[in-house]
């Protein structure tokens, strides 16, 4: 326990200068970083697929990250970047991909089951309505008949 | 009696209706278990192999490019000494490599250059050579993410074939066998 104390203190102490410094140079620039996380945010890490990159310590979750950092640094936009990535990995990479015919079902189907569902759920709701809805005065007069006379009720 | 309805035909079609969506949601639950997620189909099957240049991982002065292998029907295989699933691949590279109908070129990729070297002496080298990226970017550029991944390139430099995982003799047989009598006949 003290050990794993002084552990971590030391790792503290020596975070401050240089906090992983072989992961990610110069990590300085608090802006870039910003940007950097938001559009790792949005990729997800191919290796640990329910992740994003940004979330995720694979190795090419790293690396990408690190891509992502390079490319901004050299100026890149972000739409530059997420065709890159795009390019090699595919719609897949991207948390949101875009509305195309391969997509439609991924976006559209969820909706569409939801409406299928408050439909058949406001089908069922009426219909149990229709069928408790009180008896007039004519059938109560009827429904009691029958239950005071059952034999006449048989055929 | 309020109601005097007659029975209707379809009554007992009705009472399917939850059989029927229960069958229906455990047939696609059934092929979703089927579906191997780690396979993402590769934006870059019929584009040109992205252009790389790296030291060769047996002479690091020398260099490989993609571009070397132009006029040829190619294999590049992407392995690491790390990867355990490329162990279990590997008796079927160097038995595709012995018969000679396709060259195999591989990829040293995040690896450490003693480590892949003594990884090849031990299981044996299928590998016309090995290009040795030891950063992953050649990898980046394309679109690895699990290893081991092949790729088979046409004469035109074209990704015409990518394989996610382990190339079993199944694959080599239904796939790439076949395939290759195509690629071979093409310009």
């Amino acid at each position: 326990m003290k050990n794993k104390l002084i552990a971590a203190a030391l790792m503290c102490a020596t975070a401050l200068p240089g906090w992983a410094s072989e992961a990610q140079p110069a990590a300085v620039d608090v802006a870039l970083e910003k940007r950097v996380m938001a559009l790792a945010e949005e990729l997800r890490c191919l290796v640990c697929q329910n992740q994003t990159i940004a979330d995720s310590h694979a190795g090419l979750a790293v690396d990408l990250k690190n891509q992502i950092r390079e490319k901004l640094g050299a100026g890149m936009s972000e739409r530059e970047i997420i065709d890159y990535m795009v390019a090699r990995y595919g719609d897949f990479v991207l948390y949101r991909p875009p509305v195309k015919a391969t997509t439609m079902l991924l976006w559209f189907g969820p909706p569409l089951l939801l409406l299928l569902g408050l439909w058949l759920f406001a089908r069922t709701v009426l219909r149990r309505r229709a069928i408790a809805t009180p008896l007039s005065p004519d059938e109560q007069v009827r429904a009691r008949a029958l239950l005071d006379n059952r034999e006449s009720d048989r055929p | 009696m309020t109601t005097d309805r007659a029975p209707r035909p379809w009554a007992a079609a009705r009472y399917m209706m939850p059989l029927g969506a229960f069958l229906l949601l455990a047939v696609l639950l059934g092929v979703g278990l089927g579906l191997n997620p780690r396979e993402v189909p590769s934006p870059l099957i019929g584009k040109a192999a992205p252009h790389f240049e790296l030291p060769q991982l047996h002479q690091p002065q020398e260099n490989f490019s993609q571009k070397d292998m132009r006029g040829k029907v190619w294999m590049l295989n992407v392995w690491a000494s790390w990867c355990t699933a490329c162990r279990e691949e590997h008796p079927v590279l160097v038995e595709l490599a012995k018969s000679g109908v396709i060259p195999i070129i591989g990829l040293n990729y995040k690896d450490k250059r003693d480590d892949g070297l003594a990884w090849l002496g031990r299981f044996g080298d299928p590998y016309v050579l090995s290009a040795y990226d030891e950063q992953g970017k050649v990898g980046i550029d394309y679109g690895v993410y699990g290893v081991p991944e092949t790729y088979v390139i046409d004469k035109q430099g074209v990704i015409r074939y990518k394989r996610i995982g382990i190339v079993t003799p199944d694959i080599v047989k239904n796939r790439i066998l076949p395939m290759l009598d195509e690629l071979n006949r093409e310009k």
